[in-house]
């Protein structure tokens, strides 16, 4: 059972992300990606990460895709892009090189290093059966994690700013200066 | 039964086809999204060896990642947005002012 | 223990919120009350400082010494440096006429700066210079009174300069700058040779350390020896004594705090306080000191009496009577040595108070040969400075002859020649002093106003030749100036008796200095009855140069140009001397230097330079500005890292 969901869940995976690289519509290559995050939500069930899975279809799949969708939307950048030139010389080539080495060592590493994954735990606390994964991850969260966990409300407060920072309307200065402006 | 290796070669393929559309194409929307599936590569590689360990802290990074991830759309796409306004249709190529 | 001694951070506390709220609301305050509110500071700074002198009487004699600790300054490893100050018989003496006689001469400025535009600024660097002498004299270490060192150096720069409108009163504060540099790098280098040899920099500790483990009496003479170079720029002994006599040009009150009865003190001070380590040091040093001394006291005399600048007179008596400190101090007399700081800073601050009010009546003008006949214009400054001259004159029973005899009998234990000169340069001080109260007071009246004019033509000056003699219409000063001197006139007569050399029972000064001293205090090798020779030829060299400046002045038996002879006028052609060598060999050197620094040090910075803008140059092409190269750098790195990992791996 698990080997067939992985099989059905990797196709789908790899082919969303292929979708998204090759489509040369953004709005393709977003459905593509919502394709690619299900996929992953589910090998998440499958390696028994339940809350993550959720966060992935919540989080992923609800908000940021949609963003994603919603700055398409609002910039009106549907046109398509051309890609079969290429503006820098020698980038294709050495993408692909650099492709085939991550992936090509990375396997290669996993395949002839026959002992498996080996080492020790971050001594957080171990995956039990006993508490539910929620319970598992809040009890680490709330604990060991606490003052990650109150940094990462900094960081989306200063991120949310930000973002209203820079995408207000420009004051009089900006405006000044763009009619000046370098191009 | 699929073993963890299965998983990190489905991490490093997906992490390979991310870094290299975020090399081939010119779309910033479309770069975002090859980071994001590059990001998504690398959880799935938290969470397997989080599994092999039994060990929650996988998970928790996992949890991290996504919340970081979160915040840098939102930065990246107020950039987006900005870049727009002023050059409407540019593409990641278009934008060199800072070439030496 | 006595909670009074820790009151010692309010002492230099008051000055330093005087000066703070002075820096924020000065203007807004103007005068007077700017100056009221800089005199009320000091005022608490001198109540301060009595009550901490209460608590330190209230201990046992040993006991007489806390250390105040405020807060960590400097912990660097080995070097430890606190804030903390040093409440003993020594520093508290010096910060209660410190704050004594500033409060007066704060007092006194209220009406001396009457109507000057910088009024609440000059109130701001006076409470500086007060926090920054107190810093000085109260720090329990060496960096601490370093601090204060160049702070007052600093507030002596920023007030000599106050009217910097005026080029030469800028160009002397530069001089007095410039000229203190020299002496504040043999006190820094001093300090390091300090800490290298004892490992601290606090006095205490520093002591402790010699007497446990002595020191190498060459090491010691080394500190010693660049500590006098300090001593002798901040107190104005030769060679770096040029800059005190051209510092008068700042505001009087300034001369008298600052140019005469406190920071010129600093030098005295700090080689009293390093009184131990003069102790371990080679026989020559102290006869260095003294030496230096006497030079400075008998050449700063022989060109005070050929000054016609009222101010500069009492400059160069100033360099003088530091000269006797300085004598003092090397005969191991540091009891002395205070004695006459205190009595100096007592009738000398005195003598430019009342010089000021001087200037003051005169509208400005500072020269002696348009005085004269003043007395009964001036009651109160006349009277104030006649007892100020007797005190400087050693007349007894005025303050300044007790002080200066002992000095005298000191000498005469250590050298007869050094003793003789020395009485030289005490007929001297006697001599020009009475010659500048006999110009400025008395005689007949060298200026003429309005009512008097006719009577001022009859009078008219037979020596100068001027047809019309300056119009002027003294007056006498205002309140606030004549109650400082009148306080200061009654400390300058009854001073003495803070140290009798009668019985050993009132010698108060040199028993309450003594935990001070560590025993480093000279004795004296002779007798009563000597010493009462000693005094009686004191007395009569005092009174002989009295009544020497009488007869030359008053019954002009002497054609007063044969004395003012042009050598001592231009004061020993010093000036000229440092201009020459500095115009001449000193310039080609800085010039050859300037050159060293253009070619090989520029020239290294610029090849530097050149170097980092080619490489930069070709690097530029690198930096496309494409994301996506960039991108592709760092897939490229990360691949790198891969092989590397998997080769370490053993693949």
């Amino acid at each position: 059972m698990e080997t067939a969901v992985f099989i059905v869940c990797a196709v789908i995976v790899l082919a969303g992300a292929l979708g998204v690289v090759l489509s040369r519509n953004p709005v393709h290559a977003a459905l593509s990606l919502v394709g690619t995050l299900f996929g992953m939500a589910v090998l998440f069930l499958n390696l028994e990460a339940h809350f993550l899975a959720a966060v992935q279809i919540i989080v992923y799949a609800g908000a940021i895709v949609v963003l994603f969708l919603f700055v398409i939307m609002l910039l009106g950048v549907d046109r398509l892009e051309d890609l079969s030139v290429e503006p820098i010389t020698g980038q294709r080539a050495l993408a692909a090189l650099v492709g085939l080495g991550t992936f090509g060592l990375a396997v290669a590493f996993l395949v002839t290093g026959d002992i498996g994954v080996v080492g020790v735990g971050a001594q957080t606390a171990d995956i039990t059966d006993q508490y539910s994964n929620l319970r598992q991850i809040a009890d680490v969260l709330f604990t060991d994690y606490v003052y990650a966990f109150e940094a990462t409300a900094a960081l989306l407060t200063i991120s949310v700013v930000g973002a209203v920072v820079m995408s207000r309307r420009m004051g009089r200065d900006d405006e000044a200066q763009e009619a000046s402006g370098d191009d | 039964m699929v073993t963890a290796s299965w998983y990190l070669i489905l991490a490093a393929g997906l992490f390979t086809i991310g870094a290299t559309g975020l090399l081939v194409r010119r779309n910033p929307l479309i770069m975002f999204m090859c980071v994001e599936l590059m990001l998504n590569a690398v959880n799935l590689t938290f969470i397997t060896f989080g599994r092999e360990l039994n060990d929650i802290g996988g998970q928790v990074s996992v949890f991290f990642v996504l919340v970081v991830a979160a915040a840098e759309v939102v930065v990246g796409l107020a950039i987006v947005v900005a870049i727009n306004r002023r050059r409407p249709q540019a593409t990641a190529d278009d934008l060199s002012a800072l070439r030496g | 223990m006595s909670t009074l001694v820790d009151l010692v951070w309010l002492i230099p506390a008051f000055p330093l919120a005087g000066v703070l709220i002075l820096m924020a609301l000065g203007r807004r305050l103007g005068e007077p009350r700017a100056g009221w509110l800089a005199t009320a500071m000091m005022g608490g700074s001198f109540i301060a400082t009595l009550l901490v002198f209460i608590g330190l009487v209230g201990h046992e004699g040993d006991e007489r010494e806390t250390v105040f600790t405020l807060f960590e300054w400097v912990p660097a490893g080995k070097l430890a440096v606190d804030i903390g100050f040093l409440a003993d018989p020594l520093s508290v003496t010096m910060a209660l006429f410190v704050t004594g006689v500033g409060a007066l001469i704060h007092l006194y400025s209220i009406g001396y700066m009457h109507g000057d535009e910088g009024f609440s600024k000059f109130f701001i660097y006076l409470n500086l210079f007060a926090f920054s002498m107190l810093m000085l004299v109260l720090g329990d270490n060496l960096l601490l009174t370093f601090l204060g060192w160049e702070g007052v150096g600093a507030c002596s720069y920023l007030l000599i300069s106050f009217w910097f409108t005026d080029e030469a009163n800028a160009s002397a504060g530069k001089k007095a700058f410039v000229t203190n540099r020299v002496g504040d790098w043999g006190f820094l280098v001093a300090m390091l040779l300090a800490f290298l040899t004892f490992g601290s920099l606090q006095y205490g500790e520093i002591f402790f350390d010699l007497e446990q483990n002595g020191v190498a009496a060459s090491t010691a003479s080394a500190i010693v020896v660049l500590l006098l170079v300090g001593a002798a720029g901040k107190s104005a002994q030769f060679p770096l004594h040029i800059w005190l006599p051209d510092a008068m040009a700042g505001p009087t009150p300034v001369s008298a705090l600052i140019h005469a009865a406190t920071m010129v003190t600093a030098g005295v001070y700090l080689l009293t306080r390093m009184n131990p380590i003069i102790a371990a040091s080679h026989d020559w040093v102290p006869d260095l000191i003294m030496w230096v001394g006497l030079g400075t006291a008998l050449m700063a005399a022989t060109i005070a009496v050929a000054q016609n600048d009222i101010k500069k007179v009492l400059a160069y008596s100033t360099v003088s009577q530091l000269g006797f400190m300085f004598v003092a101090v090397g005969s191991g007399a540091y009891v002395a040595a205070i004695f006459h700081m205190v009595t100096h800073a007592f009738f000398k601050a005195l003598l430019f108070l009342g010089a000021g009010s001087v200037i003051h009546g005169m509208d400005g003008d500072q020269d002696i040969r348009r005085y004269g006949g003043l007395a009964r214009l001036l009651p109160i400054t006349s009277m104030t400075f006649v007892a100020g001259w007797l005190a400087i004159a050693g007349v007894p029973p005025f303050s300044g002859f007790w002080s200066k005899d002992e000095i005298l009998a000191y000498a005469y234990g250590e050298n007869k020649v050094l003793w003789l000169l020395l009485l030289i340069t005490a007929i001297l001080t006697a001599f020009y002093m009475t010659r500048l109260v006999l110009m400025t007071f008395f005689g007949s009246r060298r200026w003429t106003d309005e009512e008097v004019k006719a009577e001022g033509d009859e009078e008219a000056d037979t020596e100068t030749d001027e047809d019309a003699l300056p119009h002027r219409h003294p007056h006498e000063s205002p309140w606030t100036m004549t109650v400082p001197l009148v306080v200061l006139a009654g400390l300058a007569m009854v001073a003495g008796v803070f140290n009798l050399p009668f019985t050993s029972d009132v010698h108060f000064l040199g028993n309450w200095l003594k935990p001070s001293l560590f025993g480093n205090e000279g004795h004296l090798s002779f007798g009563g009855g000597t010493k009462w020779v000693l005094a009686i030829v004191a007395i009569i060299g005092s009174l002989g140069g009295v009544s020497a400046g009488a007869a030359v002045y008053i019954r002009r038996r002497i054609d007063p140009a044969r004395i003012e002879h042009p050598f001592l006028a231009r004061a020993w052609r010093v000036d000229e001397v440092v201009t020459n060598f500095m115009g001449g060999p000193g310039r080609r050197a800085f010039e050859r230097t300037t050159q060293f620094d253009e070619r090989v040090v520029d020239g290294a910075v610029n090849a530097t330079g050149t170097l980092v803008r080619r490489t930069g140059t070709k690097l530029r092409a690198s930096q496309t500005g494409l994301v996506r190269s960039y991108a592709l750098g760092i897939a490229i790195g990360a691949v790198a890292l891969l092989v590397w990992f998997i080769t370490r791996a053993g693949l």
